[in-house]
């Protein structure tokens, strides 16, 4: 569904990526991990459409979606939950949840269905629904970006290291809302430096190094074999 | 000094009157320098621009509030056309910093001025236009006979910012705009339509600023100049206000508008102006983000 | 490199020669039109300091052109004989006092708050001297005589068009030499690098603050003694030449010119001002139209200006 194909992105001078190869199908859960700057994050951004790729493809449905601005990618199922969650501080939970809400051709009914969903998913946005963003805490502001996020009935969900800074009941409170998305059929690429997370939760699992892929089997592979987590990542 | 207390209380009023008009286009300013870092310095040049078809309207019409609709609507439009030929390019490419758009917009934004000035000059000659009032009579002030058209402004300047306001805070559009001036990127990830929100902020802020050129037109004679004055007085407040900041450019602009008014008891209307720029120069010095704004956290 | 160096100094001698020998063969009117250029060319050359090598716009810069112009009116009203030198002296003194104030401002503001300050500086200036008539003639301003060019107790010859002229070209010309000397230098290339990346720089270690300080004393010094200039030529002095629109038309100069090459403004000034006298013959005084979209036109898609676009053209 999702297809990056030797893609080079450059921050003005500064090549980051350098071939990167990664594909997520319809579904599935898809890990990225590596150490911090070998462009993980940057990978994601190229996919949103906030960074142009100067060589390589990115496509999504077989639609060529490489330097197709934000908003139009959004518009086609992709969602982006950044790594400094990037809450609308000033907006409240509800009006930060309408930005994804409050989109063409979906009905009233429909509206009030996903709020109902997510504040079943996520009771503390509920009580805190009238409250200012930057009010709530790491995790809960957390949970707004992926609540946000799923407002816009995505086909994929970019998550970027959604459980960094976060107590270990969170982290495990993530690990649940994974699957459930996953349950709902969404497809996710999960950024992350937590790699038990990532194993337990993916399906398959790549693993970056220096702006390129450089190892790429099933979750349950690497689970069982934990020499190549400890070559590329020193876990 | 032994000012006499009815002169202070009628530069109040004066005061409040003027700031009001000045909101109105202090807070289109405002808004668009916050969603597009753009510093328009052209702004006081689409207030005389509306104040200029006003007139043209009520000489071949005759209604004042007809004129009011009319400059409003022609130069929201001509300032989302504005928008779309000149200052699109320069904010695509979105390799800029923040004050490398803010820097360059000036510049564009200043020779932009210079051509609606002279076209003005060009299309309605040097003589100034005069806007009848609709609103004629006056009400006894103290010793003074004060226009009722005066009060109409402030009110009616009050209910459009009113109205801008309302339409911010609860209005599906108004959650987009707030949310591209606090996070433009994450807004446009969200699939909100920024590049069309620019245009629509700069019509909107266009067609505010022309209204109060049409309010303004009748307490002073329009000319081609007149752009000039508003433009550093909106710089003014809305830096003093905070840039971006709805409430506090309003607030500045009433702040400033009264300074100015008691200031010219003291001095001649032209000098007055000085102290509005020391409370400017001040601000920055000691207060950079805005007399309004609450100390950054 | 050797090569650039030998033939960029082939072509200012020959500029050079071209503009001294300007006034013997010219008409009256291109004569003293070729002067203004150079006046004005130094102005611009003065703002280019700050615009173009620190990275600090400033919309001000009418404000020290108008002070060194007001400030050698003074010493010529006062003192009798008019004294060129005292002049000179008062001019520069008047300038550098605001430059103070304008340095201070510099390493308090950044950015867009620097330049609407410059903005709002110039005008408090340009409504101080227009409203205060008793001592700067208000909207009308002050006229005096020239000075002679003098060396007292040695000799006193007054002004011919040609000789004003030479002594205006060899004041930008040593100007051009010193300013060009000065951006060179280690001094200059530390300014160049806060305009790139002012954070950057501090955190290298460089003092930034003194570094603007010194950049915004000397793009006063030389923009007010382009005002001198003025005044000496012009023979009075107005409110005229302290309002905006003369801090607008420095930056247009620059600009046009091509920021950060100092030759780029003096070109930007020729350029504009003969735009001006070849449009105003068609629009009178609506030439203000086309060179505004020009202008604007060149902001957005010629930004490094004529300089820098011949450059790139020459480079390829």
């Amino acid at each position: 569904m999702l297809v990056l194909d030797n893609v080079h992105t450059y921050y003005g001078k500064s090549h980051i990526l350098h071939g990167v190869s990664i594909e997520v199908r319809a579904g599935e859960v898809v890990g990225l991990l590596g150490r911090n700057g070998v462009g993980k994050s940057t990978t994601l951004k190229t996919v949103m459409g906030l960074v142009r790729p100067s060589e390589g493809h990115v496509t999504f449905e077989g639609r060529e979606i490489g330097g197709m601005a934000s908003h139009h990618v959004a518009h086609l199922g992709i969602a982006w939950v950044p790594e400094d969650r990037r809450i609308f501080k000033l907006l409240s939970v509800m009006e930060n949840l309408r930005t994804g809400l409050d989109r063409a051709g979906v009905t009233d009914a429909k509206k009030k269905d996903l709020l109902d969903k997510v504040y079943a998913a996520f009771p503390v946005l509920g009580e805190r629904r009238g409250q200012a963003g930057g009010t709530l805490s790491g995790g809960e502001q957390q949970m707004l970006a992926i609540a946000r996020a799923m407002m816009l009935e995505p086909k994929i969900i970019l998550l970027d290291e959604p459980t960094e800074g976060l107590m270990p009941r969170m982290v495990s409170q993530i690990h649940e809302i994974i699957d459930v998305l996953h349950r709902d059929g969404v497809a996710i690429l999960l950024v992350e430096q937590n790699v038990p997370l990532t194993l337990e939760a993916s399906d398959r699992v790549y693993i970056m190094e220096k702006g390129v892929v450089r190892h790429h089997a099933p979750a349950a592979d690497l689970r069982a074999n934990h020499a190549v987590i400890h070559q590329y990542l020193g876990v | 000094m032994g000012i006499p207390l009815e002169q202070i209380l009628i530069q109040t009023i004066n005061g409040l009157v003027n700031g009001m008009i000045l909101a109105l286009v202090a807070s289109g300013l405002t808004l668009i320098f916050g969603i597009m870092d753009v510093v328009n310095f052209a702004h006081g040049e689409l207030v005389m621009l509306g104040a200029f078809t006003a007139a043209t309207t009520l000489a071949t019409t005759g209604n004042f509030w007809l004129a009011l609709v009319v400059a409003t609507l022609v130069i929201a439009v001509f300032g989302a056309l504005l928008q779309v030929t000149t200052l699109r390019p320069l904010l695509g490419s979105g390799s800029r910093t923040p004050q490398e758009v803010a820097l360059t917009t000036i510049l564009a934004t200043f020779g932009i001025s210079l051509v609606l000035q002279k076209y003005a000059l060009w299309q309605w000659g040097p003589s100034a236009r005069k806007l009848q009032e609709p609103i004629t009579g006056q009400f006894t002030l103290f010793y003074l006979q004060y226009p009722w058209y005066r009060i109409a402004t402030a009110l009616l300047s009050a209910a459009i910012i009113g109205a801008l306001y309302l339409f911010l805070k609860y209005g599906k559009y108004g959650i987009w705009i707030r949310a591209a001036i606090q996070d433009r990127v994450m807004a446009q990830a969200m699939g909100i339509p920024v590049p069309l929100l620019h245009t629509a902020v700069f019509a909107i802020g266009a067609g505010m600023a022309a209204a109060s050129g049409v309010l303004f037109g009748p307490l002073a004679g329009v000319t081609q100049t007149i752009g000039a004055d508003f433009t550093l007085r909106a710089f003014i407040v809305v830096v003093v206000g905070g840039m971006g900041n709805l409430g506090g450019s309003i607030l500045a602009s009433i702040f400033i508008s009264l300074l100015e008014a008691y200031a010219s008891l003291i001095v001649s209307p032209a000098q007055a102006v000085i102290f509005s720029f020391v409370a400017l120069i001040l601000t920055l010095l000691f207060r950079p983000t805005g007399l309004f704004v609450p100390t950054p956290k | 490199m050797r090569r650039s160096a030998t033939s960029y100094w082939i072509g200012f001698s020959i500029i050079l020669a071209l503009l001294a020998v300007a006034p013997l063969v010219l008409p009256e009117f291109w004569r003293r039109f070729v002067t203004e250029i150079l006046i004005w060319g130094l102005l611009a050359m003065s703002s280019d300091i700050l615009i173009g090598y620190t990275g600090m716009i400033s919309f001000g810069h009418s404000v020290f052109f108008g002070l060194g112009m007001y400030g050698a009116a003074a010493a010529l009203l006062w003192a009798k004989p008019a004294n060129l030198w005292l002049a000179l002296l008062f001019g520069l003194a008047a300038a550098a006092a605001v430059a103070v104030f304008v340095a201070y401002f510099a390493t308090r503001l950044r950015d867009i708050y620097f330049s609407i300050t410059t903005l709002v500086f110039s005008q408090i200036f340009y409504v101080v001297i227009f409203t205060w008539t008793e001592v700067t003639g208000g909207e009308n301003g002050l006229t005096f005589s020239r000075p002679a060019l003098a060396i007292p107790g040695l000799f006193s010859v007054p002004f011919t068009t040609e000789t004003l002229h030479w002594f205006v070209l060899a004041v930008v010309t040593i100007s051009f030499l010193t300013i060009r000397r000065v951006t060179q230098s280690p001094f200059g290339m530390v300014l160049q690098a806060i305009r790139e990346n002012e954070p950057r720089a501090r955190a290298i270690g460089y003092a930034v603050e003194r570094y603007k300080i010194v950049a915004v004393m000397l793009s006063g010094l030389f923009a007010g003694l382009a005002g001198i200039l003025y005044a000496i030529q012009n023979k009075f002095a107005a409110p005229d030449f302290v309002f905006f629109l003369v801090s607008g038309e420095v930056v247009i100069f620059n600009v046009m010119g091509g920021i950060g090459t100092l030759v780029g403004p003096i070109a930007g000034a020729a350029f504009f001002l003969l735009l001006r006298e070849g449009l105003s013959r068609y629009f009178t005084e609506y030439y203000l139209i086309p060179v505004g979209i020009i202008f604007t036109a060149m902001v957005i898609f010629m930004p490094q200006g004529l300089l820098g676009f011949a450059r790139r053209r020459l480079n390829q």
